[in-house]
């Protein structure tokens, strides 16, 4: 009888989200005429598809091997390489794609290197340019993401494993692919719809209009044709797209049902010789992959720091407070769904908590712009639509993050905390808190650092005496200000990564 | 206790009183009302003239304003839109919703240009710029950069006005052999990127030989950084014109206003703001001189297509260049 509203809390919270989808969409669609697709539309469809797919399985395959060198390893600087994985996801598209391209471009350091050997230059622009940028992007969330199934592994099962004299081999078996099985499909999934509606990543790297993504087509519909039936018909083959990767990923995950553990801290095995070695490099390739451009982002913006314009800091401090307030509701809303879903698995909630990344920003933007025009000034609720959007577009991703270890705890202490009827606050505080800290730290590290980058979706309400940070280094590059934008954007990176860092260290510090 | 009712009553009355100040609204461009745009200059000129106050609300670039007014038609709490261009101003018209200014203003711009709806504020050539000291010879065609192995990087004319601008060049330069340039171009296009601002930071990072923009940028280097290499190429086909104008909404609330801002637009106080914050050239050059930098790449030829022929233009245009640069 108790269970009855609770069960049903998940699904209504999964409702709301979708409604939250669906009314700027049906807003669009609404105010436009008829849905038409033609041959071009598809081509985009079709690269879209391509290019995320690969994107995701080349940032999951790769990170496999990191994350399990930092599960099993243990050495000076290992916390900081965890942290540092945070960062380059955080980085807004364009400041990424600079920061590559001072590795990889025409003049960069790779290809620098390459011709002082005499070898051929390396050519970034195309496809593979675009994989690169969104592995660069996402093989540090893919690691993160992995790393905590590791790390979930319950020690008891480790040390039995070691008593029982397994192998590599034998522990990849029973204990490392059961886990994988569960996790991987969230992590190809989350990764493949984020690639799906990227945007200027996709454009500046793709070297021209074979390139063309529905974010694109979207945005000539939108801009030039003012076509709003097109558009709102190209946003939902988006998320046509997204729910349907959604439901495959739910239909492949496989609890890994490794049962429920003491939290005793045992490392898992540490095998010498060849994996050793093996461990060692993917650690420092990887490293080595995401430091380079980071380092250059932050050599481009040094300069710029003394001479910042005025703007700067008012637009800091409110960009840190909407994302504040983001991570917090983003948090206590993803919980709730995660909490719910392992309760009562049910693709509903599943689908709603992927379907907000699949949104065309630009859609959610003129439909929440169409919704709202009749009541009020859309410019004097800038900072709450950006907080809603911050909400709906991050939740996704502490879903993901929290979820198996959500399902873990259900698993293992459900029924005992039901025996006791430890409920509400007291279930809160003393069972789910303490269990989830690390992957709460972690997600709300991560909600707080996205919402202070994003800036698409809110175009349409923002107001001349209310810019964010990222509005102010857009207005920068737009008036030829590269190396004040570039200061600018260092700022934002450095504030998004504070935040992160604070959130996920106070997770981890609360979860040893 | 006493005084609280006082305060109270007080602030009654004075809301009323502050909201007498007539509020004009201007939709224009971010980068017109930022801190270091013509923005802030233009708004404290024309608050000296008018006893209102003037508000800007940014919305994106000119194509993001035209789609806005459209989403908004007849609601918009605007009565001015400032920053469309004239490959827009066939679809802006089109809708209705701008109201005729009236004005027959003496304009400097290069070319023969009068709209019943638009007056223009300022206008600038594209031009693709490049660094002189990586690059002493120019091409001074597109067909001499196409059979270059020189290496471009340009904008989308899906997503920027820029990248229109630039598909309506070769369309008005070359017509029916539009597309054989293009395709002739396609192998030294580096990239096609969503905006301007994306293009001219990768060529600034050295990503390509030259990016198209305007033959005013080299004066920004000049003259904001004191930086002399930088040089727009000056093609003997002539030059693709962007003039930016400004129109009235048939709806504003504040026609009178609205009339007050249109001609104090083409005034010196507004107009002598332009080029060293807007890096375009002033639509009805100021009393004050244009400082040296201005002068130095003037093309001889001027090329603009009228409104209703750039629109008609646009889509056989667009196809033409997926078509080029697809293979």
């Amino acid at each position: 009888m108790t269970a009855a509203p609770r069960r049903d809390t998940g699904s209504l919270l999964a409702l709301l989200l979708l409604a939250l989808v669906a009314a700027p969409l049906g807003a669009v669609a609404w105010r436009g005429a008829g849905l038409t697709l033609g041959p071009a539309d598809w081509a985009a469809v079709r690269f879209s598809v391509t290019q995320a797919a690969l994107s995701a399985l080349i940032s999951t395959l790769l990170a496999i091997p990191v994350a399990r060198a930092l599960a099993r390893r243990r050495f000076a600087g290992r916390g900081a390489l965890v942290t540092l994985m945070g960062a380059p996801f955080l980085l807004p598209a364009v400041v990424a794609v600079l920061g590559l391209l001072a590795i990889f471009g025409r003049s960069g350091l790779l290809n620098s290197g390459l011709q002082a050997i005499g070898l051929p230059p390396v050519q970034i622009y195309g496809l593979q340019g675009v994989v690169l940028a969104h592995v660069f992007l996402n093989l540090p969330l893919a690691t993160r993401m992995i790393l905590q199934g590791w790390q979930a592994i319950p020690a008891e099962r480790i040390r039995l494993a070691q008593s029982l004299g397994f192998d590599p081999a034998d522990t990849f078996r029973h204990l490392e692919r059961p886990m994988l099985r569960e996790v991987l499909p969230g992590v190809v999934l989350i990764i493949m719809v984020i690639c799906l509606t990227s945007f200027a990543v996709v454009l500046t790297l793709g070297g021209g209009p074979k390139a063309t993504t529905i974010e694109l087509a979207i945005y000539q519909a939108v801009r030039f044709d003012f076509d709003l039936g097109r558009a709102a018909g190209l946003a939902m083959v988006q998320l046509a797209i997204g729910a349907v990767a959604a439901l495959a990923a739910w239909l492949l995950v496989r609890p890994a049902g490794l049962g429920a553990g003491l939290d005793r801290d045992t490392a898992l095995p540490a095998p010498r010789g060849w994996r050793l070695w093996a461990d060692g490099f993917a650690l420092f390739a990887a490293t080595l992959f995401l430091i380079l451009p980071l380092l250059a982002v932050v050599i481009r913006g040094l300069p710029g720091l003394t001479d910042l314009p005025a703007t700067v800091l008012p637009a800091a401090v409110r960009s840190v407070l909407v994302a504040l307030v983001s991570a917090l509701l983003t948090t206590g809303l993803a919980l709730g769904f995660a909490l719910a879903a392992a309760r009562h698995p049910r693709p509903l909630i599943e689908v709603a908590a992927t379907l907000p990344l699949a949104t065309s920003g630009l859609v959610l933007g003129t439909g929440l712009f169409l919704l709202v025009q009749p009541f009020a000034p859309p410019m004097t609720l800038a900072l709450s639509v950006t907080i809603l959007v911050n909400v709906a577009l991050t939740l996704p991703y502490l879903y993901r993050v929290l979820l198996p270890e959500a399902r873990a705890l259900h698993a293992d202490y459900g029924r005992l905390a039901d025996s006791l009827s430890l409920t509400g606050w007291p279930r809160l505080r003393w069972l789910i808190l303490p269990r989830l800290a690390r992957p709460l730290g972690f997600g709300a590290g991560i909600a707080a650092a996205l919402s202070m980058g994003d800036l698409g979706v809110i175009a349409l309400f923002a107001g001349d005496r209310q810019a964010t940070l990222p509005l102010v280094v857009q207005q920068l590059t737009g008036a030829y200000r590269m190396e004040a934008a570039a200061a600018a954007a260092l700022i934002l990176v450095t504030l998004s990564f504070a935040l992160f860092w604070a959130c996920d260290a106070g997770g981890r510090r609360a979860a040893a | 206790m006493k005084t609280t009712l006082l305060a109270a009553g007080l602030s009654v009355i004075a809301i009323p009183a502050l909201a007498e100040t007539p509020v004009l609204t201007v939709l224009t461009y971010d980068s017109f009302t930022s801190e270091w745009g013509p923005g802030p200059a233009v708004e404290k000129a024309f608050e000296a003239t008018c006893a209102c106050d003037l508000q800007f609300i940014p919305s994106g670039d000119g194509a993001a304003l035209l789609a806005r007014i459209r989403l908004e038609g007849a609601a918009s709490v605007a009565d001015i839109v400032l920053g469309l261009d004239t490959s827009l101003t066939a679809a802006a018209t089109a809708t209705g919703l701008f109201a005729p200014h009236g004005l027959t203003p003496a304009t400097t711009l290069p070319v023969d240009f009068a709209d019943p709806a638009f007056l223009p504020f300022d206008w600038g050539w594209f031009a693709f710029v490049y660094d002189t000291t990586k690059l002493p010879d120019a091409p001074k065609s597109f067909e001499a950069l196409a059979a270059s192995d020189l290496r471009i990087v340009i904008q989308d004319p899906r997503s920027s006005t820029p990248g229109l601008g630039l598909l309506l060049w070769v369309k008005a330069a070359y017509g029916d052999r539009a597309g054989e340039i293009w395709a002739a171009l396609a192998d030294n296009i580096v990239t096609v990127t969503p905006g301007w601002s994306e293009a001219y930071g990768l060529f600034l990072e050295g990503e390509a030989d030259m990016v198209l923009s305007y033959t005013t940028s080299p004066a920004y280097h000049l003259l904001a950084e004191g930086d002399g290499t930088k040089a727009a190429a000056l093609f003997d086909e002539g030059h693709y014109l962007q003039i930016e104008v400004a129109g009235k909404l048939a709806a504003t609330d504040r026609p009178d206003l609205a009339d007050a801002f249109l001609a104090f637009m083409l005034t010196d106080a507004f107009q002598s703001v332009i080029p060293q914050t807007n890096w375009m050239y002033p639509a009805v050059t100021p009393a004050t001189v244009l400082a040296a930098g201005f002068d130095t790449f003037r093309p001889a030829t001027s090329l603009l297509m009228p409104p209703d022929q750039a629109e008609a233009a646009r889509d056989p245009a667009l196809a033409e260049w997926l078509e080029a640069l697809a293979k």
